[in-house]
């Protein structure tokens, strides 16, 4: 059962990973503006005949 | 010649409003006005046509003339609205109250192919900000602002900078600690099932094992997310204050110490999952307490109304300009057409036509002769003046307001939150149980003293009594903000609950700004009508628009000659007939008609015969009925800065007793002051800087707007005009919120008694806990939103 002990450090440090990475999403200014993404991924690129002139 | 192919209504193609004129412009497309049809064909030039591809119609009218940047060229005034630069490359933001759809997003995504030097440029849709990076070897901050105006994004750049204020002052580590703790939480709660299944003798070592990790996870806990709670619970003892802080930093620190000796003596589990939990939801609570509107700011003062700089002129003549603050008494300043007076001056040079409306409500431009003074605050139209300033800004007439001391006074302490009166009792409660029990046991039993002790200082924590205002307000705030009612905080809805008296401004408040109720009195035939349309038509006064606007879709003829006397009328030659349209003086002569008091008359003539009149009253909001409603259940004054003349028109909807005219902003500021000295509650709707004072002394100043997007006064809540006619069911939800917030608190309180049947004993088990902490929690968050949503409905908010 001594496979316990690793396993638990394992999730812990995995969640503390993911901890890690929240922050520094949070740091690197990702969670600021939370609504204009979802407005620029719907805006196609310029159609291409119009690319061409 | 009659030509009925202009009847149907032409919609611009760049902005959608009606086309009155029409302005052709490159492909066969139809424009409103100059402005729009010179944005399409810059983006059109340069292949951004897709802008009007993703919306139907995508800008802002650009019918106005745009203000000058010119003052974005000195390194001074510059240098505040930068947000970064150095010899290569200059960061800036802009707020740009324009931005409203995709393709706002999409074409200030796109600047650099209008303008290479820019090559970055990001939106942030719901703030309207965008962020924009150039090289500032090729391009300026005057250039960048200038292409932003030319397409039709006018930034707007005031001295008070509510968005750089708003993004650093919020940086606080709320999300971080939350994370923590909910980090924290999820891995407590996983290591303490062992615990609740009941862990077998010879798995001992486990037991421990998981007792130590949960130990270590609790530190962060307390000591990083839960320390706002020590702190403040400490400054209100210092204080001797008790507020929720003070239980809730007392259960925090008990279950750490009882959690940390269990552990450390091998004599039990602790109580590490609700010490976890407990932090998790507060700060959930906290988090959705703070609501943030980006797009409205509660905190501007006279400083957003007016310009950045100011045109100076020195002695030998040249033009430079400086910064506001940095006026002196005896320098001559040049104020442009819609430009606005920054401090009081003389008048020396040019015809000064100066809207007040700003300050006092009066819409119609007074003229000002050479050295009279103008106050600050007013919008010179015309040509531009001369000014010599005799008072410095900050001392202005207008400006002087702001030196009371109603705006130094912090807003908290108005009215006590209920939150704050009950927890006083609560906690006093809580610590005579808590002593009770602990001097019951004592005689007989120390360790289980201790353990009661403890226990009741845990099961008490007012955990769901901290959540249900919050979790009500909030799902509150919410409800208006969709009814277009915006408060700044959550207990601003207490606030409006308590009110008992209701003062009003007048113009721009109950009457609409800009939308004037027209009258035609007389009898005009077609062709007559044709005539004086068509003379109204080729002024830019605000009266003959409203006379243009009136007799929408009438031919216009071709005039032959044209004239303009400002202050007096129009006249014209069409057909061989002479047309004269102006004010009672200028028709002379002629009939005269009995001029009712309280609207303004436009005298039309025709070859010297007069023919009728134009009465143009100011137009009331929608909803005004509204106040007589309130009436009966609130104490209803009306304040205005105007004169007396519509008394009459309104003593329909107010007591004529408790109208008050031509009254002073100070005059405004020290009535709101009088009746709270009666121990009244008052609330103060206006919308102008002239409310300013009132709005800030009284219990609650709501700013009534007809764009929330436009500068209103330092306010509580901003309301939008539309949503005028709701304000008794505004009232009346704002009731309903806090019986919300009474039954919670009655449902907490039933939580704790419970358990407090249990801990006084000194047997709680950490699964009873475990339990009772989640659950209560989780009613009273379900109680309060459900419950809420369901009084908006009753309430059709």
């Amino acid at each position: 059962m001594s496979i316990i002990y690793f396993l638990i450090g394992c999730s812990v440090l995995l969640a503390l990973l993911f901890l890690g990475a929240f922050f520094w999403a949070q740091k690197s200014g990702q969670n600021d503006d939370l609504y204009t993404p979802s407005v620029r991924i719907l805006l196609d690129d310029e159609p291409v005949d119009e690319e061409k002139k | 010649m009659k030509d009925n192919s202009i009847l149907e209504k032409l919609h611009c193609y760049h902005c959608g409003n009606d086309c009155e004129e029409e302005y052709l412009g490159p492909d066969k497309k139809v424009f409103c006005c100059n402005g729009c049809r010179e944005v399409y064909s810059v983006l059109s030039q340069s292949g951004l046509g897709s802008y009007y591809a993703f919306n139907q119609h995508p800008g802002a009218t650009k019918d106005k003339i745009s203000p000058r940047f010119e003052y974005l060229n000195e390194p001074a005034i510059a240098k505040d609205l930068i947000d970064y630069t150095d010899d290569k490359f200059t960061i800036v933001t802009f707020y740009i109250p324009a931005i409203h759809c995709s393709s706002c997003i999409w074409l200030l995504e796109n600047l650099n192919r209008l303008e290479p030097a820019i090559y970055y440029s990001r939106v942030d849709f719901l703030r309207k900000q965008v962020n924009i990076r150039f090289d500032n070897k090729l391009s300026s901050l005057y250039k960048v602002v200038g292409l932003l105006d030319k397409i039709g994004y006018e930034p707007l750049i005031s001295l008070q900078d509510v968005i750089k204020k708003q993004t650093s002052g919020k940086k606080d580590k709320l999300i971080k600690k939350i994370a923590v703790a909910g980090f924290c939480f999820g891995n407590v709660m996983l290591l303490s099932f062992p615990e609740y299944l009941g862990i077998s003798k010879y798995e001992q070592t486990f037991r421990q094992f998981f007792g130590y990790l949960n130990l270590a996870f609790c530190l962060p806990v307390v000591l990083y997310c839960g320390t706002d709670y020590f702190r403040s619970a400490w400054a209100n003892l210092k204080n001797r204050v008790l507020n929720i802080d003070f239980p809730l930093a007392l259960g925090i620190a008990v279950l750490f110490l009882r959690t940390a000796f269990e552990v450390l003596t091998h004599n039990g589990s602790g109580f590490a999952d609700t010490c976890c939990g407990l932090v998790f939801f507060l700060l959930i609570g906290k988090l959705v307490q703070r609501k943030t509107y980006y797009h409205l700011s509660f905190e501007r003062d006279y400083r957003s109304f007016f310009p950045v700089a100011v045109q100076v002129t020195d002695e030998k003549g040249t033009e430079h300009s400086i910064p506001l603050a940095e006026i002196k008494v005896g320098q001559r300043i040049l104020i442009r057409n819609n430009e606005i007076i920054p401090a009081d001056a003389i008048l020396l040079k040019g015809e000064a036509k100066v809207d007040f409306s700003f300050v006092t409500g009066e819409s119609v431009p007074i003229n000002k002769v050479l050295g009279e003074v103008v106050y600050a605050g007013g919008r010179q139209t015309g040509e531009a003046i001369e000014l010599e300033v005799v008072k410095p800004v900050s001392q202005s007439y207008l400006t002087r307001l702001w030196n009371n001391e109603a705006f130094s006074r912090t807003s908290e302490n108005r009215t006590k939150t209920f939150s704050e009166k009950v927890s006083k009792y609560f906690t006093i409660g809580l610590l005579l149980v808590a002593f009770g029990s602990l001097f019951f046991w004592l005689p007989t039993d120390f360790h289980r003293a201790l353990a009661a002790f403890t226990s009741v200082l845990i099961i008490a924590c007012p955990c769901a009594l901290a959540l249900s205002t919050p979790f009500t307000m909030s799902a509150a705030l919410s409800i208006l903000d969709k009814n277009q009612f915006y408060l700044k905080n959550t207990a601003v809805v207490e606030q409006l609950a308590h009110i008992d008296t209701i003062v009003f401004d007048k113009t721009g408040t109950i009457t609409v700004a800009g939308a004037d109720k027209i009258t035609f009195n007389g009898q005009v035939t077609e062709y007559q009508k044709q005539l004086l349309y068509s003379t109204c038509a080729n002024s830019a006064h605000p009266l003959s628009r409203l006379i243009c606007q009136y007799w929408e879709g009438t031919t216009r003829l071709g005039t032959r000659s044209y004239s303009e006397i400002p202050g007096k009328g129009i006249s014209a030659a069409i057909d061989n007939h002479q047309i004269d349209i102006g004010s009672r003086l200028f028709i002379k002569g002629g009939f005269v008609a009995q001029a009712a008091a309280d609207s303004t008359e436009v005298y039309l003539q025709i070859d010297h015969q007069f023919i009728g009149y134009f009465s143009i009253r100011q137009q009331y909001r929608d909803g005004l009925e509204i106040i007589k409603d309130l009436s009966f259940r609130y104490n209803i004054f009306l304040l205005s800065g105007d004169h007396g003349h519509e008394r009459d028109a309104l003593s329909g909807v107010f007591n004529p007793d408790l109208m008050f005219f031509e009254r002073s902003p100070q005059d405004k500021l020290d009535f709101i002051k009088n009746l709270q000295a009666r121990g009244r509650k008052v609330m103060m709707i206006g919308d102008g800087l002239n409310d300013a004072g009132a709005l800030k002394q009284s219990d609650l100043g709501i700013a009534i707007t007809d764009n929330v997007n436009n500068f209103s006064p330092g306010s509580d809540a901003i309301l939008d005009g539309n949503a005028l006619s709701r304000l008794p069911q505004f009232f009346k939800f704002s009731k309903s919120a806090l019986s919300v917030i009474y039954c919670s608190f009655g449902i907490s309180l039933i939580y704790n008694v419970v358990g407090l049947s249990f801990a006084v004993s000194g047997r709680l088990s950490p699964l009873i806990a475990a339990i009772l902490m989640p659950l209560s929690t989780v009613t009273i968050i379900s109680f309060t939103s459900i419950a809420t949503h369901l009084a908006a409905k009753r309430r059709r908010l």
